[in-house]
């Protein structure tokens, strides 16, 4: 281990130096889904992965979580090596997996209380987390409902309360709100800004740009097992789109020839199937130079950039297909 | 089974006996639910056994104590080793569907071993659990059989009960890490019809082994007809002491051999 590696990690949560993990697959083949990423996450901060779908963050994830073993590269979480302190470590890491995994036979109440056990909390000490968790979940009059009577937001909403029954340094949260509705993803969205405000170390995975935006004090954009680009939401935008994009929508199958047209209005023009995104300071003007040319987009749209489009711009794709 | 399971653990791991234990309230909670099944199935399938066996077909069999390896009756001969072939079906139920539901039906596994718990913790208050109801099973069968006269000793009841709690675990751990390298449950029918079934009829439990001929000594290799053997010497106090030592040993050596077989299979499947 280097030196400067040794110093990180007092201060760090999470340290990763060119951290990899492969699959082998059914047909014997191995297939890469971290292809060395480094990372660093500080203590009290809240840090995202943003990525499609395959981009290798749950895999991350499970080697945060000290579950799955390191292909390759260093990792220490908390200062600790996962394949010595496994237990140590998930000890003090509250999880939240893509897929929820309560036990649908148990009540709310049961399954809060017996996953405390776990951890080796004593009983008494499990039951009054139990209560301020209901309370802070906003499930106290569902603890003794069964959880396949909840709906996706309270199932969820119970997952990370579960993950945090043992009290832990480093919330690690996968997609948690995706599948939900927006009135339940601003419930979540509270909830983890509540923990954020408590001082609760959060790294949140997610493929919603807007949702990295708001809870995210840092992020790093992943594609195909690699950090594409690394920074607080803001300062990415800045570094690598303009302040503002046009949406301009066209007849189908126009766009492509119509880019060329428009090319010099912005710093850039992307085409996408259904719309061109010209990108520029001023997306007003834009507009108009586009109607001043004898173009009529049959919409338009002036909106500030966002992490999709530092991902366009990276990966030449969108987030969500 | 505590140098076993030292030879597995590492010094920051968790200690065993306390990781199972965090899993109690689990288990009680599951207990809590499917106790009075286990018990009303175990008061009464017994009696119908003795009904079938003993009255219905017992009364066509008319053979000497010699050749039912030394039993009065029929039903004597046929109730140690018909607990012991229901301790390993008990042991066989127990270990597959519910296994493979909380690996990936329900994914309790997935959450506990999120938490300080190892795969050793896990398997091992899975498989306590079905000690238990392996106990609770071939307590009761020996209770309710015990009055029908089957048993020629006051101690062979006892001991005649510890060989099929015995034979129960032999089987369960060695199905238990069947079960956490399987995909898909297609691979349980197989297991019942080529696996289960077979060691249910020709291990002894229902005629001795020595009337298969020549296929006898095939049979003498299942773990089955050692639990078998074992619980009918002890039934019918009728032990030949060696063989009594064959039988445990080859029952101990096949659990102990499942369990670091069920160990490694849950820490390949749960933590790839
Ligand atoms: N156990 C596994 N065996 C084989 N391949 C795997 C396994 N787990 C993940 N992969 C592959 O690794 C790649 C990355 O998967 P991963 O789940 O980490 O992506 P992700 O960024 O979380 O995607 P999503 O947004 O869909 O959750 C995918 O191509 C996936 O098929
Ligand atoms: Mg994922």
């Amino acid at each position: 281990m280097t030196q400067s590696m040794t110093e990180s990690m007092t201060e760090a949560m999470i340290v990763a130096r060119g951290l990899r993990k492969s699959f082998r697959q059914s047909n014997g083949a191995t297939f890469e889904a971290v292809k060395g990423i480094d990372v660093e996450v500080r203590r009290g901060e809240a840090f995202g992965f943003l990525g499609p779908n395959g981009a290798g963050k749950s895999s991350t994830m499970r080697m945060v979580a000290a579950v799955s073993p390191i292909s390759g590269g260093e990792l220490r979480i908390l200062g600790m090596d996962p394949a010595v302190d496994g237990p140590a470590i998930r000890g003090r890491l509250g999880v939240c997996p893509q897929e929820d995994n309560l036990d649908q036979e148990l009540n709310v109440f049961d399954n809060l209380y017996i996953y405390g056990r776990y951890f080796g909390l004593p009983k008494q000490v499990v039951r009054d987390r139990v209560g301020e968790l209901l309370e802070f979940a906003k499930l106290t009059e569902k603890a003794k409902s069964r959880v396949d009577e909840l709906s996706g937001g309270m199932k969820r909403r119970l997952t990370i309360a579960r993950s945090l029954i043992n009290r832990p340094d480093l919330l690690l949260l996968d997609e948690p709100t995706t599948g939900l509705d927006p009135q339940a993803r601003h419930l979540l969205w509270d909830q983890l800004f509540r923990l954020k405000q408590a001082g609760v170390t959060l790294v949140i995975t997610t493929h919603y740009m807007d949702e990295a935006e708001q809870l995210c004090d840092r992020l790093v954009v992943m594609d195909k097992g690699v950090i594409v680009a690394e920074g607080a939401p803001r300062e990415l935008i800045n570094e690598h789109s303009t302040r503002e994009v046009a949406e301009l929508r066209f007849g189908v199958g126009e766009h492509a020839a119509l880019a060329e047209k428009l090319a010099d209005l912005g710093e850039r023009v992307e085409v996408l199937p259904d719309r061109l995104l010209v990108y520029a300071a001023d997306g007003e003007e834009v507009v108009a130079r586009t109607h001043e040319r004898g173009l009529e987009p049959i919409a338009s749209l002036v909106r500030r950039s966002t992490l999709e489009d530092v991902f366009l711009r990276l990966t030449g794709r969108t987030l969500v297909d | 089974m505590a140098p076993l399971v030292g030879a597995l653990a590492r010094p920051n791991d968790l200690p065993f006996l306390e990781g199972v234990l965090r899993q109690a309230d689990y288990w009680a909670v599951l207990w809590a639910r499917t106790w009075r099944g286990v018990v009303a199935s175990s008061f009464l399938s017994p009696f119908l056994y003795v009904l079938a066996m003993g009255v219905l077909l017992g009364g066509f069999v008319e053979a000497d104590a010699d050749q039912l390896e030394g039993a009065s009756s029929y039903l004597a001969f046929v109730v140690p080793g018909l607990i012991a072939a229901h301790a390993m079906q008990t042991a066989v139920s127990e270990t597959t569907y519910p296994v493979m539901g909380m690996i990936k039906w329900q994914r309790i596994y997935e959450s506990m071993l999120a938490t300080p718990l190892q795969p050793r913790h896990v398997v091992g208050a899975h498989l306590a659990s079905v000690a238990l109801h392996l106990a609770a099973t071939c307590g009761l069968y020996t209770l309710v059989l015990a009055p029908f006269g089957v048993y020629e000793s006051w101690w062979g009841p006892f001991l005649a009960f510890g060989s099929q709690v015995l034979t129960g675990m032999a089987f369960a751990t060695v199905v238990y890490a069947f079960s956490t390298r399987l995909r898909s449950e297609e691979g349980f029918g197989v297991l019942f019809r080529l696996g289960v079934f077979p060691l249910f009829l020709f291990s002894g439990a229902f005629f001795p082994v020595g009337n298969l001929g020549g296929a006898a000594w095939l049979a003498r290799l299942t773990p089955l007809w050692h639990g078998v053997n074992l619980s009918r010497m002890f039934a019918l106090d009728n032990v030949t002491w060696w063989i009594a030592g064959v039988n445990v040993a080859v029952l101990v050596v096949v659990m102990l051999l499942g369990w670091r077989w069920s160990v490694s299979g849950l820490t390949k499947r749960m933590l790839a």
